[in-house]
């Protein structure tokens, strides 16, 4: 597999030249009823194109808040989140639904899937959302991603590692900037997990957009070319 | 028939603080005429009735025999209570009097009687005097001829019924001074006279059976509008056919005092007064019924008249229904003379 | 024991945490409750009026002898009968006017009053003596007294100038009734040896034969348990109130069942740590019901209180209506019957009991560890709406069949009950189908998903949409019905109202003073005598109106059959025009002969023609006068219409007031009259159009409720499109116009519904109901109407959780990937 290393060095050269995503001093906390809670105090990364990421940390270091002030999921109270030049880390709600539409894949655990539409409807949603449906990189994910034989189905009547591979799917539909996945084999067992895991990794390397995971595996961790740990909100220093 | 009683009827007349006597006859009885000493009583005017007097009645009982000798008693009466002394033309349902009438038969073992009650004016009750007709829904009382020798009495009650022909014997009699009868030493009185000599045949019915009966009948007839004295509680009354065709009617008024008198009458029609002093009467047994104790059995003596006997009744319990108050039954006596006649008791 | 009272605490702390929800809850069962016991409580309300009023004779089972043809007889029956050793008691009873309101008048005689009357206080000697002596009593129920604002002591004075007794109140008076001396009776109604009834002693009883015997044919022998005139004709009145409690209560019962769903559905995780905890299914079981309990009698109790309010609100209206239409006098006081506030706690434990058991067995059916799966609905979608389908089929099918078979108001109200059944079962096909066809036709990914999502609503909607639809459908139905009356009614009431003048002399004597004078009188075109009597056919009371030959009537009167011809042959031969009612009633036609009981013997005439009588629930006959003179002599000849020139109305009417005063009764013109009728009717469907638009208030509110319960549901669907890129805005609004589409999609279908609605009620309903047939009026401007209520009620409902699901914050929607379902 030739391709993939080259990609990656080309990746590396990209990375010192301008990264795709730049996080300086990010800061969030929460309400509750005992006073904010802050659950980032300042974090800084970087990660370029192409570039593959784990961030891994104990739950409740911050690790899934980090991943969806990235995603444009919600506000960062303080601090910039620059992806591909643009600041996202406190926009008003159609500027980042747009953003997520267009530029960012997400992966869930869970109920990544609109329940009521098919496989095929589900994979086609975000591009046709966004105006860029590809049919031909539609059915060469829908091939890769082994689920032709699936497209009539529903959710509800897919195994877990279908319904991921639907998400999946979906997310790179669109050839987002970006990958992000929040524990996307967290309910899964090993061997799926490991499956789903390598076919996400192929697509990554070949739509060359960056991919940013959480996990707490470090078996999973290891097939990333990098990895950052969260510890109390910050980023510990290896 | 369930009904008010005689007494609770009489109330009706009396104001509601002074119901005094017996039924309240004894209270006042303002704008009505009071009967007067010296007042004449004309027939057949005086068979009729005297609004202007608050009560009246028109009484028949009879001592009657079936022909296989079992002893009945019969009694028919139509009372008349005027609820305020008369205006003129008051028609119909402007009438202010209000008629009661009780029809008995009694036998040794059973007593029947019925009651019924009626608003005067309309023509479901009335009097008539010549010819002489009381009626009150389907009873009657009337004569069958201008002269009053023959009548008829009808009445029907729950399980009895009666149709009798009555043959006058006699000239009508009056009590008291000329049909001036007094009743207490304070004066209240009333206008009495009687019928004592009728003779009667005719037939009862007892539950559907018939039975035909004949015997002997008395009629009395009173009006007043205060015929007690407020302090007298009841009276006894006798009546009592003796040998020979003559008739004897004594009254005890209980009071305070009792006043006590009658009448001997004889065979013509004539009448002696009896003073208290010359009779005297003397309950012998009483008959408890419910509540009250009744003094069935008397001697009776008229010490004038050598006349001493014991008097029984034919049934003690001759009680006018369960709620009536007052005792009216067939009596038989004996001793100085033996017959039969009928006693009547209120106030107990 | 522990367990299940530690469960109980358990269930309900939930609702400290969301009392809106536990306010709706008892609010639904309350309202439904409300409805049906006000409903109850007014029906029953009358009924014991009419008892009262009826009891006053017939206590202690005691026969009533009356007129055979209606109406009074001569008091010498009386006598008669009393003379013939039959005990029985006299009385008369009338109308009377005090002060512009209707009393009725009863004369009895005390003396002869048996025991069991409910007037047997009269008898006593007390009050007896002062009936008949002095200036006598009269006697009225306290408030009796205090609707005519009359003191006691006082002397009631009627209309025609007659002074009542001093008047004293007596609690076992009926309703709206004076009681006097029948001496006093026969005076102030000026119908001197005149009676209305006799009363027969309990003790004895009569038999017909020895009553004809006694009295010949002019007396009707009535056992007491025989319904009384009144209680029949109001019967229909009454049915037709249940029907609506009835609906009321489906329709708040549906709320009940809504907020149950959604305390299930928030306590569903509770449950299962319960469950998991060792809490045993009996215990839980035992838990729910004591809860059920608790809420129901809360709620119900709430509903009660509620429906004696609505009653008391109700019940003038209700009671004008009855007075108007029947001339039934109902208590203007609600009574605290125990009979309506039990049905009312019954129905309320009933529908909740319901509502419960399907969230109960979901509940008992639950998994104690719940799988990371979306629910699995779609299956269970399918196969619920196959099951609604087969069921509405059947009810459709049930509806066709009892239209087929069953006759007179049962069936009316059988197939309306079935056709609202089955629509509300097929509803969810109808909305399903809707949403299949917009999803075909859907290209772009959110308008796609917008229908394919729908249906996911479909199931968790669908009893609030029900709802909705009956409500709107009734709208529609009773609606129609009402108006195309109110047309109809006023059309109708225009060309019997052709005669500008109408009056009531005080006595015969005076309607001929008058009607000589009116003769002299240049304004008057003509003097139309319209007098009336009384008869009974086939047992039921029948009007008999005399027409004089005038072009007032045969060219304005409308008759629904029968001509020119009809008229001539009216006045020419020995001929009647039948009313509607009564002919359907005596199932006879034009050309067909009738015999009618006349004043002295029967009368056989020829029916001509038919006409409308709306809102009579008595037969009626008219005939020509000369024919009413000659069989009909004891006819009440006090009645007359005047022709004018509208100018002349005016003066002449206050002319004739100047010359005759009190001989006049009463005096007015045809629009003082229109008036009258037209406030009558509005009366009745104030009424019905109260019911109604409580009703539409419930079904908003239980789709409110429904609504509430499924925005958690809904999170799991919504959560991945909004992640996906798609504003929260946009995803509520999005909501908001699935609401209103479903809500036009229920007015579509409840517009036919209606009109089916109407046409069962006009055609079929009214028909066995008071025997007249109104024409199918249409009218579209109502259909828009629909749609407009349907509209804001979906707004009205849809607002609040679209606007919550808008300001969620984020954290709400990332719950849900993450794991905290």
């Amino acid at each position: 597999m030739n391709a993939p290393s080259v990609r990656s060095e080309a990746a590396t050269v990209e990375t010192l030249s301008a990264p795709l995503l730049r996080i300086v001093n990010l800061r969030k906390s929460y309400a509750t009823p005992q006073g904010p809670l802050a659950v980032l105090r300042g974090v800084d990364l970087s990660l370029a194109a192409g570039e593959t990421m784990a961030l891994m940390g104990e739950s409740g270091s911050g690790k899934s808040t980090l991943l969806h002030l990235v995603g444009a999921l919600d506000d960062a109270d303080a601090g910039e989140i620059i992806l591909d030049g643009v600041s996202i880390a406190r926009l008003p709600e159609n500027a980042r639904a747009a953003l997520r539409r267009e530029a960012i894949g997400v992966v869930f655990q869970q109920f990544n899937l609109i329940a009521s539409l098919t496989v095929a409807e589900n994979l086609a949603f975000q591009a046709q959302l966004a105006g860029r449906l590809d049919p031909q990189w539609q059915a060469r994910l829908t091939h890769r991603l082994g689920l032709e034989n699936l497209a009539s189905r529903y959710p509800e009547q897919l195994s877990g590692g279908q319904q991921q591979r639907v998400a999946i799917g979906r997310a790179l539909a669109v050839r987002p900037k970006l990958l992000l996945a929040d524990e996307p084999t967290g309910n899964l067992d090993e061997a799926t997990g490991d499956a789903v895991m390598d076919l996400t990794l192929d697509l990554v390397t070949e739509t060359g957009c960056a991919f940013l995971m959480v996990t707490h595996s470090a078996r999973l961790a290891a097939r990333l070319s990098r990895r950052e740990t969260l510890v109390a909100g910050a980023l510990a220093r290896s | 028939m369930k009904g008010k009683t005689l007494a609770g009827l009489l109330a009706l007349l009396s104001t509601p603080a002074m119901a005094q006597g017996y039924g309240g006859l004894g209270s006042d009885a303002p704008g009505f005429d009071m009967p007067k000493p010296g007042t004449p009583i004309v027939f057949p005017k005086d068979h009729g009735a005297h609004p202007r007097f608050r009560t009246e009645w028109w009484y028949l009982t009879a001592n009657l025999h079936s022909a296989d000798r079992t002893a009945y008693g019969m009694q028919w009466t139509l009372f008349r209570f005027g609820l305020e002394p008369p205006r003129e033309s008051q028609e119909g349902w402007e009438d202010r009097n209000v008629w009661m009438a009780h029809a008995a038969v009694t036998s040794a073992t059973e007593n029947l009687v019925a009651e019924t009650r009626s608003r005067g004016g309309v023509g479901t009750v009335g009097v008539e005097a010549q010819p002489f007709k009381a009626y009150i829904d389907d009873w009657s009382f009337e004569a069958l001829d201008p002269g009053f020798d023959k009548a008829r009495v009808v009445a029907r009650g729950p399980g009895f019924s009666y149709s009798l022909e009555l043959t006058r014997g006699g000239p009508f009699v009056l009590q008291g001074d000329a049909g001036f009868s007094q009743k207490a030493d304070t004066g209240q009185a009333s206008h009495y006279y009687s019928q004592p000599f009728f003779s009667v045949e005719g037939a009862l019915s007892l539950h559907g059976q018939e039975v035909k009966v004949a015997g002997k009948a008395w009629m009395d007839r009173e009006w007043s509008s205060q015929t007690m004295a407020p302090d007298q509680k009841g009276w006894d009354w006798f009546s009592l056919h003796l040998a020979n065709g003559e008739a004897l009617m004594l009254f005890r008024f209980r009071g305070a005092r009792d006043y006590v008198s009658g009448n001997w009458i004889s065979a013509d029609g004539s009448t002696a007064l009896l003073g208290a002093d010359d009779i005297s009467l003397t309950p012998l047994s009483q008959t408890a019924i419910g509540e009250h104790n009744l003094p069935t059995r008397w001697r009776v003596q008229v010490k004038s008249r050598g006349f001493d006997i014991e008097i029984s009744p034919l049934n003690p319990r001759s009680w006018m229904g369960a709620n009536f108050s007052y005792w009216e039954g067939p009596i038989s006596f004996s001793g100085s003379q033996s017959g039969e006649g009928y006693l009547e008791l209120t106030g107990y | 024991m522990r367990q299940t009272l530690f469960a109980l605490a358990a269930l309900l702390s939930h609702w400290r945490r969301h009392p809106a929800n536990l306010a709706m809850l008892i609010l639904g069962l309350a309202i439904a409750t409300a409805l049906w016991s006000g409903v109850q409580a007014l029906n029953a309300q009358a009924r014991k009026s009419y008892d009262s009023a009826a009891a006053v004779f017939t206590g202690g089972g005691a026969q009533n002898i009356v007129s055979a043809r209606g109406g009074l007889f001569p008091q010498e029956l009386f006598v008669r009968l009393r003379r013939a050793g039959v005990k029985v008691s006299p009385a008369l009873e009338g109308a009377a006017r005090v002060d512009a309101k209707n009393i009725r008048l009863i004369g009895v005689e005390p003396v002869t009053l048996p025991a069991a009357s409910t007037l047997a206080p009269l008898r006593e000697n007390r009050e007896a003596r002062n009936i008949l002596t002095g200036e006598g009593r009269s006697f009225a129920a306290p408030q009796t007294l205090r609707e005519l604002h009359i003191a006691e002591g006082a002397r009631i004075a009627t209309e025609r100038g007659f002074a009542l007794p001093p008047v004293y109140a007596i609690d076992s008076a009926p309703p709206g009734a004076v009681i006097v001396d029948i001496g006093i009776a026969q005076k102030a109604l000026d119908q001197p040896e005149r009676l209305s009834r006799l009363v027969v002693a309990p003790e004895q009883r009569l038999d017909s034969a020895k009553l004809t015997e006694i009295a010949g044919n002019s007396l009707r022998l009535v056992e007491p348990d025989e319904e009384n005139d009144l209680s029949r004709l109001t019967d229909s009145f009454h049915l037709n109130l249940t029907a609506f409690g009835l609906l009321a209560f489906l329709v708040g019962f549906f709320i009940v069942n809504a907020s149950f769903g959604l305390a299930f559905e928030q306590r569903l995780p509770m449950v299962r740590t319960l469950r998991a905890l060792g809490v045993s299914m009996r215990a839980l079981v035992g838990a729910l019901f004591c809860e059920l309990v608790v809420l129901t009698s809360l709620a119900g109790g709430l509903g009660v209180v509620g429906g004696y309010l609505i009653a008391a609100a109700l019940l003038p209206d209700v009671a004008a209506s009855l007075e108007g239409l029947y001339g039934a006098k109902l208590s203007g006081q609600l009574a605290l019957d125990a009979s309506w506030w039990l049905s009312g706690l019954a129905m309320a434990g009933a529908g909740a009991l319901l509502a419960v058991a399907s969230g109960l067995s979901k509940a008992l059916r639950l998994p104690l560890l719940s799988a990371a799966r979306p629910i699995a609905w779609r299956e269970a979608h399918h196969r619920y709406l196959r099951r609604q389908g087969a069921f509405g089929a059947l009810a459709l099918l049930g509806a066709a069949l009892a239209y087929s078979t069953v006759d007179g108001l049962a069936m009316g109200f059988a197939v309306i009950a079935l056709a609202l059944l089955s629509a509300a079962l097929l509803l969810p096909v109808a909305l399903a189908a809707m949403l299949q066809i917009g999803e075909s036709l859907a290209e772009r990914p959110l308008a796609h998903w917008f229908f394919a999502d729908g249906r996911q609503e479909i199931a968790g909607l669908s009893l609030a949409l029900t709802a909705l639809l009956l409500a709107l459908a009734t709208n529609i139905g009773v609606g129609g019905m009402v108006e195309g009356f109110r047309e109809t009614f006023s059309g109708w009431l225009d060309q019997r109202l052709i005669a500008e003048i109408y009056y009531e002399a005080a006595t015969p004597a005076d309607a001929r003073e008058i009607e000589a004078w009116a003769k002299e009188q240049r304004e008057v075109a003509a003097i139309l005598p319209v007098w009336r009597a009384k008869t009974r056919i086939s047992n039921w009371p029948v009007e008999i109106i005399g027409m004089a030959a005038h072009e007032t009537y045969s060219a304005h009167f409308s008759l629904l059959e029968g001509g020119a011809e009809a008229w001539r042959a009216l006045h020419e031969e020995d001929a009647v025009l039948v009313s509607e009612q009564l002919v359907r009633r005596l199932k006879i036609g034009v050309g067909a002969m009738l015999d009618i009981p006349a004043t002295r013997d029967l009368w056989r005439a020829k029916v001509v023609g038919i006409f409308p009588d709306y809102g009579n629930p008595k037969g009626q006959l008219r005939l020509d006068h000369a024919r009413l003179v000659a069989h009909f002599p004891d006819a009440s000849g006090v009645h007359y219409s005047l022709r004018a020139a509208p100018g002349d109305v005016a003066p002449l009417m206050e002319k004739m007031q100047n010359c005759f005063g009190p001989k006049l009764a009463r005096l007015v013109d045809n629009a003082a009259i229109k008036k009258i009728s037209t406030d009558i009717f509005e009366r009745t469907f104030t009424v019905t159009t109260a019911l109604d638009t409580l009703t539409l208030v419930v079904a908003a509110v239980a789709l409110f409720a429904s609504l509430l319960t499924l925005s958690n549901l809904r999170l799991a669907h919504i959560a991945p499109v909004w992640a996906v890129g798609v504003t929260r805005r946009r995803l509520a609004g999005l909501e908001l116009l699935r609401m209103l589409l479903f809500s036009v999609g229920v007015a579509l279908i409840a517009i036919p519904l209606g009109l089916f609605m109407t046409w069962s009620l006009v055609a079929v309903v009214n028909v066995a109901a008071f025997g007249w047939r109104l024409p199918i009026l249409v009218f579209p401007l109502q259909w828009a109407e629909v749609f407009v209520v349907a509209l804001v009620t979906a707004l009205f409902a849809a607002t609040i959780p679209a606007l919550r699901l808008a300001r969620s914050a984020p954290a709400d929607f990332l719950k849900v990937f993450a794991n905290e379902r």
